[in-house]
């Protein structure tokens, strides 16, 4: 389990990040999601003991990451967001000299296991300068995971992969959750959606977010959104749609398509299809538009932009 | 303990991987071979002590190259974010460091042992400045690791680690010169810090506590100022 309590950290006056608090359940699956520079490192950093938060605390497994630090680093494993390997070292010699100082139990067993479950097996004598990228970020996943801890740390591990190894990564994570807490940082949406239970969505040093993928596009919905198509678009066509009862807005996207924005919870196909109907547009297509993550992630970061630009203004 | 020699291993391996080691040892020796040969032949004396504050002086310049990679190297690749999250206290990963250094400064001063034996072969040198010679050049030269561990804590850079670590070492192997142009008390305290004025005794076959003491102590400080140097990192 990983607690955290109001972090803060300061690099010289400038806030990474600002009042953070967030928890991890047992076995959970956390995505830490944000553009770059959002504080998602600095975060991860603290929780794995490699700095002090300027102010704040957390914990993990019970254990204060600045008090306890020795005892948190014990039960994480953590690949930071540049794989930290010894080009001059073999895959079996860094995942030993690693397992060595975490004291694992049975180390040639569980290396071999490890290498074997990250796919690198076959590399084992190979010399890590000498390994394409996907390997190398293989490698760190396996040095996380060598000493089978509680708890993962993962930042961004998909970073610099071609579309094949992302998937690949991430079913292998997804298999590791379950029995293991994982915090796991990413830009990439779909990412977080595929493989998170939840997610906190960080921006700016501050946590703007957090809920399940489906949570959060529930609580961002302002309105129910309605796609229409139609054949022969009127003039008046956004006036008279303007009018039904309960719609908001009407967005005109050019070539008899619209966007309805109506209250939230309801419902006013059937009103819509009537209203084509009669006027004889011609109803090409009529449904309800979901929104993805992405797209609350863009409204969440461009909106808040905005706000902030009018501030300055 | 465990831990401190896991790393010091580790660093160990890393020497003999890359040219380094082999660098550092091949030319210390061809140095020192050229110096042996030169002195004794001249001097047509079985006695090391030329040989020995030569051997100073060279490895005033090899030791910077033994120690610029150990700390900068991990701060610039970013190896160092796994070491500082690994179950290892910040102490034993420069202690650790250290050590490896001060065993490829051992083997090489394990393979200049061929010296003495050839004197005793063919001469009867004096055992005392012989063995008091070995003893000041590992503690001086452990000394002079000690600076590089720390200045290779300073930066990102091996090479600007090098040539700090080579700066320190010079202007503290020559602050006696200082001394001697200040009056008494200060020209005291300098020539006490001076890192060549305590050797000179072990060449003469004294081995005294108070040097041993003197080279111990800057050890354990530039070793103590690497550790908090990381730790100050940690911090930013």
């Amino acid at each position: 389990m990983i607690e955290v309590e109001n972090l803060t950290k300061y690099y010289g006056t400038l806030a990474a990040i600002k009042d953070v608090s967030f928890k991890v359940e047992d076995g959970e699956i956390l995505g830490f999601l944000g553009p770059n520079a959002a504080g998602k490192t600095t975060t991860m950093r603290i929780l794995t003991g490699f700095m002090p938060p300027s102010s704040g605390a957390a914990r993990v497994a019970g254990f204060d990451v600045f008090e306890d630090s020795l005892e948190v680093r014990k039960r994480i494993g953590y690949m930071p967001e540049t794989v930290p390997l010894y080009p001059e070292m073999t895959i079996s010699s860094y995942l030993n000299f690693v397992a060595s100082i975490r004291d694992v139990k049975d180390r040639e067993e569980q290396i071999e296991n490890i290498m074997d479950t990250c796919d690198i097996a076959h590399y084992a004598d190979t010399q890590i300068g000498k390994l394409s990228k996907g390997y190398r970020q293989r490698v760190g996943l396996a040095q996380a995971l060598v000493h089978d801890p509680e708890v993962l740390v993962l930042d961004e591990p998909t970073i610099g992969l071609d579309p094949k190894q992302i998937l690949e990564v991430r079913e292998l994570i997804k298999t590791l959750g379950g029995d293991r807490t994982i915090i796991l940082s990413t830009h990439i949406l779909p990412e977080a959606s595929q493989v998170c239970g939840r997610v906190v969505i960080i921006n700016k040093g501050e946590v703007v977010a957090e809920g399940t993928p489906d949570m959060l596009t529930a609580e961002l919905q302002q309105a129910e959104r309605i796609f229409l198509q139609v054949r022969e678009p009127a003039p008046d066509t956004v006036s008279q749609l303007g009018q039904l009862q309960g719609v908001i807005d009407v967005e005109d996207k050019g070539e008899g398509s619209y966007e309805i924005a109506c209250a939230l919870g309801t419902d006013h196909r059937a009103e819509i299809s009537s209203l084509v109907v009669q006027r004889g547009w011609g109803l090409l297509e009529l449904r309800r538009v979901g929104m993805s993550l992405e797209e609350i992630f863009l409204q969440l970061t461009t909106v808040e932009d905005e706000e902030q630009y009018e501030e300055a203004a | 303990m465990k831990n401190m020699i896991i790393i010091a291993q580790k660093e160990l391996r890393a020497y003999f991987a890359s040219p380094i080691a082999y660098v550092v040892i091949a030319a210390f020796l061809a140095i020192m071979g050229f110096f042996f040969w030169l002195i004794v032949s001249l001097s047509r004396e079985a006695s090391l002590r030329g040989v020995f504050a030569n051997m100073a002086i060279t490895l005033l310049f090899i030791a910077p190259a033994l120690t610029m990679r150990l700390l900068a190297e991990e701060q610039r690749s970013g190896t160092i974010e796994l070491l500082l999250t690994l179950p290892v206290r910040d102490w034993q990963v420069v202690l650790g460091k250290f050590l490896a250094s001060l065993a490829v400064l051992a083997l090489m001063l394990a393979l200049t042992l061929y010296y003495p034996v050839l004197l005793l072969r063919f001469g009867d040198p004096d055992r005392g400045p012989i063995i008091g010679g070995y003893v000041g050049l590992l503690l001086l030269g452990g000394s002079f690791l000690a600076i590089g561990v720390f200045t290779s804590s300073l930066s990102r850079n091996q090479v600007v680690a090098a040539l700090l670590g080579f700066g320190a070492m010079l202007i503290l192997w020559l602050i006696d010169i200082a001394g001697r142009l200040l009056g008494p008390p200060v020209s005291d305290v300098v020539t006490y810090m001076s890192l060549s004025d305590h050797y000179f005794d072990f060449i003469r076959g004294i081995i005294d506590s108070k040097d041993v003491i003197f080279y111990l102590s800057v050890m354990a400080g530039f070793l103590f100022l690497s550790v908090e140097t990381l730790q100050l990192r940690r911090w930013r």
